[in-house]
């Protein structure tokens, strides 16, 4: 379709939008691609002013807590060890520096685009162990159960993952539970539900009658998935409809969802701004628990205070935008980040002062 | 946080970069001649001026699709005279060599080193080599310094952008940062996307004949990409910009891989692009000779030069938003 054609479509959306808004409306998305999407091409300034589109817990970087990201740091600091992570945990700031400090202070750190790359890696280097920093919803996790699996396979010793994973379905459920923020309905995140289907949102429909829609991340993709939430509320309805038909089935990618199963189990997970929640993370299953860097390193987990200046956590949870903070483009920039928001690229703080 | 060692993002082209030659090396440079921020200085010589610069490459890997080091060292170099309207004559290369590198290759790269300068007439006239330790050194960089003669008078500059002129590129941005960074990662993309690497000399020798003095301000897009430079022009000219998104010529490699990547294609390097941002009345027949160049079959006028102070873009859908200079080295994201 022509951009122009694109362009037309969206405002018509836009249009429908203002006409079918009859109260004020906030929706939230969980997922931090939809967050730049949103922002790079400021699809907030097409909305009606009674629609909000709120960021919630939706960037896997900015929900890992700070002992785990102090973890990955204290690992990149030892001599034996290669830490291998994706781009966008590096400029994280720790409570004593960030995983690129780290690395221009010699020690070894390396960005790669696939967990199997560091699986080579350690294949390559018998020499150093090298340690996956497992950071990602349920759409990272099979590429790193893929990892280890293969691994075991090949009885490679000298790899570990730091697994930090955790599930959107949870953390959405403990939102609603909390009651701290009101929202009429869930933009649900189109590459976490390529894995999970839409099934997977059925139970937060029932159990909260919250409208839910699944939405792929072009402008045109977003703004229908809208008109279907504020449909949904408008006529008192709640449940899951899928608006990435293209790419998400209701079932979602099954041999995925087993590939997860057979290398992880369900656990409770640490959420930045969030705290424990139930069932929302995963853990090695004991068959695999070699691989597990925590173990095999002797690392241990040291609770770290919240930077009382940072507000990431009440911007995870949606109770502040990122302009709210009084932190935000002032003691808090992309340069001098005090928390993961503001430098992870999907960072909701990252995209609203990148794209300001 | 700030840092009390030197990161990679003091050498991304962005922000931290910025105020890193702000705060320490513009003390030591030249009051009069070293303080313009320019690609290259402009100096008194005999009756006239001359323009000088330097450079020093490296790159992971040392050879990828469309170039290599030796050609991106001559052609930067080059590249780096044409902003300021020169004609390059001379160019010194400094070679430090990693102990171990084959010297097919080393062969491999002084051939395409003294190809790119046949190409471009100038002339290679004096350098220097050094041998350092395994691991001190990546394979191998080059250090360049280059003399030109302006072709004009005044000079194009990064303080001479106007109200009202025109911003010209002549192409689609970003295809030299994801060649080398889908060569060097060993990405399975299939591409075949190729480095923009060229010399601009020829095009900006085309636009000068062109447009002479209508010309305000010349600058390649290298690190950083059209993001840093349209902040740079801005922010040294004290002017606003206005691009129109469904303006921008686009490689759908380029956008395809950026997406995938979580990369902003603005901010993408680029090695043989440039912005040019000329008198309005002018810029038609400018762009007309842009396109008439091979290096600028794809040329367009992108946007304009406003009241204010920073970089807007209009996207595709009339929303608008900033473009703001990049912040550190490009981290791709985790999906």
């Amino acid at each position: 379709m022509p951009t122009s054609e694109l362009a037309a479509q969206v405002a018509d959306i836009a249009g429908q939008l203002s006409k079918q808004t009859t109260r004020p409306m906030r929706f939230m998305e969980v997922c931090g691609t939809h967050s730049m999407a949103v922002a790079r091409y400021r699809l907030r300034q097409l909305l009606p002013d009674n629609v909000r589109l709120i960021s919630g817990p939706g960037c896997p970087v900015c929900v890992t807590p700070a002992s785990e990201i102090d973890a990955a740091i204290a690992l990149a600091k030892r001599p034996d060890v290669t830490v291998v992570t994706f781009g966008d945990m590096m400029r994280v700031p720790g409570s004593d520096g960030s995983l690129a400090l780290a690395r221009a202070a010699g020690g070894q750190v390396q960005v790669v685009y696939s967990p199997m790359q560091a699986l080579e890696l350690a294949v390559r280097r018998p020499d150093r162990h090298v340690v996956f920093i497992a950071v990602g919803f349920e759409t990272t996790a099979p590429g790193v159960a893929c990892a280890v699996q293969e691994a075991h396979r090949q009885q490679v010793d000298n790899f570990s993952i730091l697994c930090s994973h955790k599930l959107i379905p949870p953390a959405m459920a403990a939102l609603l539970e909390s009651g701290e923020v009101a929202i009429d309905g869930f933009l649900c995140p189109g590459h976490v539900s390529t894995i999970i289907g839409t099934t997977a949102y059925e139970p937060l429909v029932r159990r909260f009658a919250i409208p839910c829609v699944v939405a792929g991340f072009e402008p045109l993709d977003i703004m229908r998935a809208l008109a279907a939430l504020v449909a949904q509320v408008v006529s008192g309805q709640a449940r899951v409809e899928n608006a990435y038909e293209r790419a998400v089935q209701p079932e979602g990618n099954q041999k995925a969802q087993q590939l997860i199963s057979r290398v992880f189990e369900v656990t409770a997970a640490e959420w930045r701004g969030l705290g424990v929640i139930a069932a929302s993370g995963l853990r090695l299953r004991e068959e695999f628990s070699h691989f597990d860097a925590l173990k095999r390193l002797d690392i241990e987990l040291r609770p770290v205070p919240e930077n009382p200046a940072c507000h990431c956590g009440e911007v995870l949870r949606g109770v502040m935008e990122p302009h709210e903070c009084p932190a935000f483009g002032r003691a808090c920039t992309p340069e001098h980040p005090l928390g993961p928001c503001m430098v992870s690229s999907e960072g909701s703080c990252a995209a609203a002062y990148k794209y300001r | 946080m700030t840092s009390d060692i030197v990161t990679l993002a003091h050498g991304s082209g962005g922000r931290a970069m910025q105020e890193f030659i702000r705060r320490e090396l513009m003390p030591i440079c030249d009051q009069e001649l070293g303080r313009a921020l320019e690609d290259a200085a402009r100096l008194p010589f005999a009756d006239g001026w001359l323009t000088f610069t330097t450079d020093t490459f490296t790159v992971q890997p040392l050879e990828f699709p469309g170039g290599d080091i030796g050609k991106l060292a001559i052609c930067g170099t080059i590249n780096d005279l044409a902003m300021r309207a020169s004609q390059p004559l001379y160019i010194s290369l400094s070679l430090v060599i990693e102990e171990g590198l084959k010297i097919d290759t080393l062969r491999r790269l002084l051939g395409s080193i003294g190809a790119a300068a046949r190409e471009n007439n100038v002339a290679i006239v004096t350098g220097d080599t050094k041998v350092v330790g395994k691991g001190q050194a990546d394979g191998l960089f080059i250090n360049t310094a280059g003399i030109g003669k302006p072709m004009m008078e005044p000079l194009p500059g990064v303080t001479r952008a106007q109200v009202g002129d025109k911003v010209l590129i002549n192409g689609p941005v970003g295809e030299h940062g994801i060649a080398v960074l889908v060569a060097r990662e060993g990405l399975q993309l299939q591409t075949e996307l190729e480095s923009d690497c060229a010399a601009l000399a020829g095009l900006v020798a085309d636009m000068v004949a062109a447009g002479g003095r209508a010309i305000h301000t010349l600058r390649d897009a290298t690190r950083g990409g059209l993001a840093a430079v349209l902040n740079e022009i801005a922010a040294a000219s004290g002017v606003g910009i206005e691009i129109d998104e469904s303006r921008l010529p686009q490689n759908p490699a380029v956008m395809g891989a950026c997406e995938i990547l979580g990369l902003e294609p603005l901010e993408v390097a680029n090695e043989g692009k440039l912005v040019a941002v000329v008198a309005p009345d002018a810029a038609p027949q400018i762009l007309e000779a842009m396109r008439e160049h091979p290096l600028g079959r794809q040329s367009a006028i992108v946007g304009e030069v406003m009241e204010g102070n920073r970089v807007t873009l209009k996207t595709l859908y009339g929303t608008s938003r900033i473009v703001d200079m990049p912040s550190g080295e490009l981290l791709p994201r985790i999906c």
